[in-house]
């Protein structure tokens, strides 16, 4: 039952092909081999091989939004992380899964890549910084064009979610 | 010193001055042009130069607008019931909502699309599709009423309709959901593969409109999203764009954006057609209504269709293509010469424009790259007549104004942008308020578009007009489109959600709209096109009135001997012959809406009576100084009472 749909590179479709692809097309799946190069129109040369925007570590981008400075103690605030969690479960969950990349990224150990300005801001901001903060808007390509949705957290239940969001790694 | 900033001052406004004029000059660059109200000002009395015909969307219906103006004239009920119209309410009209799911009283209405003779809009008919059960009505615009819906087997979210073919010979209805062909109990996760896509031609018959369900394409189990027809050396295909052909059945906001291209499915009907004519294709058992108004019995009946014919396009070699096109492409639209064929990537920033010319070539030299269930797939860079490189963010569809330029419209961004055929190269964008779906130029899906005008359909309005709770009207901008820069002129709010609309010139409608019904061919069952002989007939616990009405009385307008328990008809003509003289009807207690009918008309509406007294009925549309005098009374007696049947008008 296994069911093929490949956009594959030459050298994938040559050995697609000389492993028997004709026989795989039996199944009920279809098979498609790309014999071009890929199209320029594809991969716009702004564009380099680099790990995707999610993936990306960028501790100095603040964003853009209300918030501009946020102090971190050392010590996680619990009770503040379950206020969080509580706001996270009904605000966030239908698209932001834990430990899973769902509609939007994961928030596990969202703050090794993201500064906690940037964080809040796009939870308070998302319209304006899916326009205006460069990795916010190349997130939004990469998560298909699916938008954040502006939840209209108060910028103290935003903060809340943060403290949360130090409890998932 | 005070000299110099004084000085300074004087230059600085000086400047700016001249600033504002060079600004002014060039035209609105996102500023409304100053003069715009005049330009969209029709003067009390004055018509509109142009129909426009805007969905309702999950209003189910049809609007009618003017422009430049944006009035609205008319909401010609389609697929909803409309207690205005009694459309789905009286008896005449009940068959028109009838399916093969029984009587459903609403749908989403997409598509509207005029019909073409020789690839230019002939104003006979408007075309539009029921999404939900679906469904393709036709709208006379001799009467603009919907005269006909026929339903379509093996299809679900019927959503890559209702466009027609350049002499009309067909409206096209695909699938946008893939389902199991023929419906079964199946799990959902043997999807892939097993699912199809219906793409169904409906012929529709030169003298008379009539549709029928002349074959159904059996494509693989993609999202067949939007549609077009080819025109001009281009006519004889047709031209689909595809999503999921990843096949996926769950999350598919995710699951189903996983391929960099999906497809526009090329469909050469005419060689279809001439393999069902020859007696190909299989006959396949279903089940759908099939709905006809007459405006001579003014009456619709329903029929139920008992077969299909189904073609699976492996039965006809080289009648279906594939061109790849990125990515989950929606709107799929062809150019006014018939050459391009647009697909607007939505998850794309970029739109991808196909060449009718290079297609025809990629398939005699069999330039494919591969084949899903046996479609050939053709080479992306073969087919491809260029790109438009991303000039905004979202694009989904494509209008043409006739002097070689497009018109993009950019959910993500919120704008239409104008770009030139044949350079691919960005001419002037405008912002719209907010978020727009479709774009219409009256005529932009022919041969000859009427390049005067774009209208952009928006789904978001907020903080655009006055607030009205939680839902706020969508609405509709016009946009002038006769010089280098489009200009905002006007907005208007409109019905439902305006999914995409079809205008024409004036001219080509207005002359063929009827002002009234003759009495003299009124064929309804019911009629009583002379005074003379309105009466009341009694079958069983069945009573018939048979009643007129003219300004400004019923006959009868007293009834007496009936009972509690009795169904009673009122089957009323409308005696007048003048225009725009409608009347109305009801009675208390009805359980269903009033009765509106046309000069020359006959309508009906049952009354089951629970109480014994005497209860009036009234006209309900005001018709003359005497309106309020067009009343009557009719008594209900008890059950077992042996009152007489009896009826009179002026005793």
């Amino acid at each position: 039952m296994k069911r093929i749909f490949r956009y594959t590179t030459l050298a994938l479709s040559v050995l697609a092909l000389s492993c028997g692809g004709k026989e795989e097309k039996k199944s009920d799946g279809f098979q498609m081999e790309r014999k071009g190069a890929a199209t320029p129109t594809e991969t716009p040369a702004a564009q380099p091989a680099t790990t995707p925007p999610s993936k990306r570590v960028d501790l100095a981008n603040k964003g853009v939004g209300p918030v501009s400075a946020v102090t971190l103690p050392a010590e996680i605030d619990t009770e503040l992380a379950a206020t969080g969690e509580a706001v996270y479960n009904q605000m966030c969950l239908a698209c932001h899964r834990i430990g899973q990349k769902f509609i939007g990224p994961a928030p596990n150990g969202v703050l090794e890549r993201r500064s906690p300005e940037w964080v809040m801001n796009m939870i308070l901001n998302p319209e304006r910084m899916v326009q205006e903060d460069p990795l916010a808007k190349e997130l939004l390509m990469e998560f298909n064009g699916s938008p954040m949705a502006n939840q209209g957290l108060t910028e103290d239940q935003a903060r809340a979610v943060l403290e949360y969001f130090r409890t998932l790694k | 010193m005070k000299k110099t900033i004084y000085s300074f001052l004087a230059l600085f406004t000086l400047a700016s001055f001249f600033f504002a004029c060079g600004e002014g000059q060039q035209g609105s660059n996102g500023a409304l042009t100053s003069n715009a109200a005049e330009r969209v000002y029709v003067a009390p009395g004055e018509h509109d130069e142009f129909y426009a015909f805007i969905s309702g969307g999950f209003s189910g219906q049809l609007s009618v607008y003017g422009l430049p103006s944006g009035r609205l004239f008319k909401v010609i009920p389609v697929f909803s019931q409309d207690a205005e119209k009694a459309w789905g309410y009286n008896e005449e009209t009940k068959p028109m909502l009838n399916t093969s799911h029984g009587f459903v009283p609403w749908d989403d209405s997409h598509h509207p699309d005029i019909s073409q003779t020789n690839g230019e809009l002939d104003g006979r008919y408007v075309f539009i599709n029921g999404n939900n059960t679906p469904r393709i009505a036709k709208i006379d615009l001799s009467v603009f009423e919907t005269t006909e819906i026929i339903e379509i087997p093996n299809s679900a979210g019927n959503h890559s309709s209702a466009f027609v073919t350049e002499n009309t010979e067909y409206v096209v209805a695909g699938t946008r959901f893939s389902v199991p062909v023929p419906q079964r109990d199946m799990p959902i996760n043997e999807y892939k593969g097993n699912f199809k896509g219906a793409l169904t031609f409906i012929s529709v018959d030169p003298e008379d409109g009539g549709m029928n369900i002349k074959f159904q394409l059996i494509m693989p189990g993609f999202d067949y999203d939007l549609s077009h027809p080819g025109r001009g050396a281009s006519h004889g295909w047709f031209f689909f764009t595809t999503y999921n052909s990843e096949e996926a059945n769950s999350l598919l906001e995710v699951n189903a954006s996983q391929n960099d291209k999906d497809f526009i499915a090329a469909v050469n009907w005419k060689k279809i057609e001439e393999f069902v004519n020859n007696g190909g294709g299989t006959k396949m058992p279903a089940n759908y209504a099939h709905n006809v108004y007459d405006d001579n019995t003014h009456m619709a009946t329903s029929t139920m269709e008992k077969e299909v014919l189904v073609v699976n396009p492996a039965e006809v070699p080289g009648a279906v293509y594939l061109l790849p096109t990125p990515k989950s492409p929606h709107g799929c639209d062809v150019d006014p010469s018939g050459e391009y064929i647009i697909g607007a990537g939505k998850l794309s920033a970029d739109i991808t424009v196909h060449s009718f010319t290079k297609m025809l070539d990629a398939i005699e030299n069999q330039k494919f790259d591969g084949d899903a269930y046996g479609i050939p797939i053709l080479s992306f860079e073969d087919v491809r007549a260029g790109t438009v490189s991303q000039p905004g963010l979202g694009p989904l569809h494509t209008e043409f104004d006739g002097q070689g330029n497009a018109y993009t419209t950019f959910f993500i961004s919120s704008e239409v942008v104008k770009w030139k055929l044949g350079t691919w190269e960005v001419v002037d964008r405008q912002p719209c308020f907010y978020s727009v779906g479709h774009l219409m130029i009256p005529g932009g899906n022919s041969r000859k578009p009427f390049g005067k005008y774009v209208v952009a359909m928006n789904k978001i309005t907020k903080d655009r007009y006055l607030p009205t709770g939680p839902e706020v009207t969508q609405s509709a901008q016009l946009y002038d489109i006769s010089g280098e820069k489009m200009e905002l002129l006007l907005d208007f709010p409109t019905v439902g959600e305006p999914h995409y609309a079809a205008g024409i010139a004036a001219d080509i409608v207005k002359e063929r709209s009827r002002k009234i019904f003759e009495l003299q061919n009124n064929k309804h069952p019911f009629a009583v096109t002379s005074d003379a002989d309105a009466r009341v007939e009694r079958k069983g616990n069945e009573v018939h009135i048979y009643m007129t009405m003219i300004r400004s009385h019923f006959n009868p307008d007293n009834i007496e001997g009936v009972k509690v328990g009795d169904k009673v008809f009122f089957h009323v003509t409308n005696l007048e012959q003048d225009y725009d003289v409608p009347h109305g009807i009801s009675v208390i207690g009805a359980n269903t809406s009033e009765l509106l009918i046309m000069p020359g008309q006959t309508e009906s509406f049952v009354w089951e009576p629970k109480q014994p007294g005497v209860w009036p009925f009234y006209c309900t549309d005001f018709c003359s100084a005497l309106h309020q005098e067009m009343q009557g009374y009719i008594r209900v007696s008890p059950a077992a009472s042996g009152t007489e049947l009896k009826w009179s008008l002026g005793e």
